[in-house]
């Protein structure tokens, strides 16, 4: 099991040819009070770059693009009556999807933590 | 590009740990540590600390100022007694809003604070054409205001003066030694005063008023969402040059008599349009569920005709959901009309509602 990172701020736990994807505590500090997030729906899939999704704070709406190609397998659902959980614990029990990847050579694009924290500085 | 100004309680704001953002070319705090959410709630259960100082603040001085006054203004400010603050606008030829402005009789002269992002407009708009008025940009105060239901208190327990005041009343009052100016007025849609300091006693005092248990600072963010719950425009977003007073909803903010007389920049349309009604207005609109819907969304017709579009938008604190302003073709504007608003392409079902979204708490 392995978490890699991306430079929109997301963080994708990978196991096997799964993995679970989210925005990371940084982002979800950056946004402020999360009050609506937008999902894909389960069987959806995407390509790296797409949008997969939208969070929007009081402040203001963000995008969620897709680190890697793969299809959503699960999401989690507890999202729409719970935005704030975002805010909570983004990097925990307010994951966004469980995603089947497509393509796992693009894993080596990521940044492992250490990447990550020197990226947001 | 020149680099944003600063008001007098810039180091407050960062000693608070105010995120700093750069607003009509000041830097001000969006929110602090609390975030938006809580400084909303704040505000409208307890009491919050708002700096404004970047709004302008304007002195008049001279003979029959308030006469004056009425040939840039619709309102009645010729009749406005001492002691008593009245909300308006300059309105521009073709009757749009050139900008909103609270007015003041403060006996001896006329205190005016009018948007930051306007200032440069509004200064030379008054001194070209109020002939005899004296018009004096104040730029060595502060303007803070302290708004919620424990405001009273908070500002009461410091200046006991502010306990007598009612909503739109001002008067001169010491606090802690030093000559301010305090009117109960503001723009969250909760009690509050509006307080203008000289610039070297504004963090002193504005540490005073954060001393009481109920009291914490709130940001530009907060500002905005409570607003827009209580139904308030935003100059730029919900009115502006093109915009009407009609339309804007604003007509209880025209007198009587100056509806008669007219006399006043764009008198022609806006007299019309409070006969006959405008062809499009600003209404309240509840989107269903929770997404938010923000300025620029597109208003349809459930047959998908476009009939307006929003003007300020977000998610309310104290609704608990998604709330918007926004104009929309007069036919379509009564409350309970069915509308969809275009949000990322995808129609989302909303209602015409009555404003303001959360009732206005103020001290009559």
């Amino acid at each position: 099991m392995a978490t890699y990172y991306s430079e929109e701020h997301e963080w994708i736990e990978v196991e096997g040819d799964t993995a679970t994807l989210g925005i990371t505590a940084h982002a979800a500090e950056q946004l402020g009070d999360v009050v609506f997030v937008e999902q894909k729906d389960e069987g959806e899939e995407f390509e790296k770059g797409d949008e997969i999704g939208v969070i929007e704070s009081v402040k203001a709406a963000s995008e969620i693009y897709a680190p890697v190609d793969g299809e959503v397998i699960e999401v989690n659902e507890t999202l729409a009556d719970n935005p704030a959980s975002l805010n909570d614990d983004p990097e925990g029990n307010a994951w966004i999807y469980k995603i089947k990847l497509s393509n796992a050579a693009q894993l080596e694009d990521l940044m492992d933590l250490n990447g990550y924290k020197t990226f947001i500085g | 590009m020149t680099a944003p100004k600063r008001t007098p309680l810039y180091d407050l704001h960062v000693e608070l740990g105010g995120k700093m953002v750069d607003f009509a070319g000041w830097e001000m705090p969006v929110q602090y540590p609390m975030g938006i959410m809580g400084e909303h709630k704040q505000c409208r259960d307890k009491a919050a600390v708002f700096d404004v100082s970047h709004m302008g603040q304007v002195i008049l001085r001279g003979e029959n100022v308030g006469e004056k006054l009425e040939a840039l203004c619709p309102q009645a400010y010729a009749t406005l007694k001492e002691g008593k603050a009245r909300y308006g606008f300059f309105t521009n030829p073709d009757g749009g809003i050139m900008d909103d402005l609270i007015v003041s009789n403060a006996g001896d002269h006329f205190f005016v604070v009018v948007n930051a992002a306007l200032r440069h407009q509004d200064i030379p708009h008054m001194k070209a054409n109020m002939e005899g008025v004296e018009v004096t940009e104040i730029f060595d105060r502060a303007l803070v205001a302290v708004q919620g239901p424990k405001a009273e208190d908070v500002v009461g327990d410091l200046c006991p003066a502010a306990r007598h005041l009612k909503f739109m009343e001002t008067t001169e009052a010491d606090i802690m030694g030093v000559a301010c100016r305090v009117s109960r007025l503001g723009y969250t849609g909760e009690d509050g005063f509006e307080i203008s300091i000289p610039e070297d006693k504004a963090i002193e005092i504005t540490r005073a008023f954060l001393a009481h248990a109920d009291c914490e600072p709130a940001g530009l963010g907060a500002r905005d969402s409570l607003r827009l719950e209580a139904g308030l425009c935003l100059y730029g977003n919900d009115i502006d040059q093109s915009t009407s007073p009609v339309e804007a909803s604003l007509g209880w903010a025209i007198q009587k008599r100056r509806r008669e007389e007219g006399g006043f920049p764009g008198a022609e349309r806006i007299q019309k349009e409070l006969a006959e009604g405008p062809a499009r207005k600003l209404v309240g609109i509840a989107p269903e569920g929770r997404a938010p819907a923000r300025q620029g969304v597109e208003v349809q017709s459930p047959e998908g005709d476009t009939i307006g579009q929003i003007t300020s938008g977000g998610f309310g604190p104290t609704v608990g959901g998604p709330v918007a302003m926004g104009y929309v073709s007069a036919d379509h504007s009564a409350a309970g009309e069915t509308v969809n608003l275009i949000v990322r392409g995808k129609p989302l079902p909303a209602q015409i509602v009555a404003l303001p979204f959360v009732k206005q708490n103020y001290k009559r």
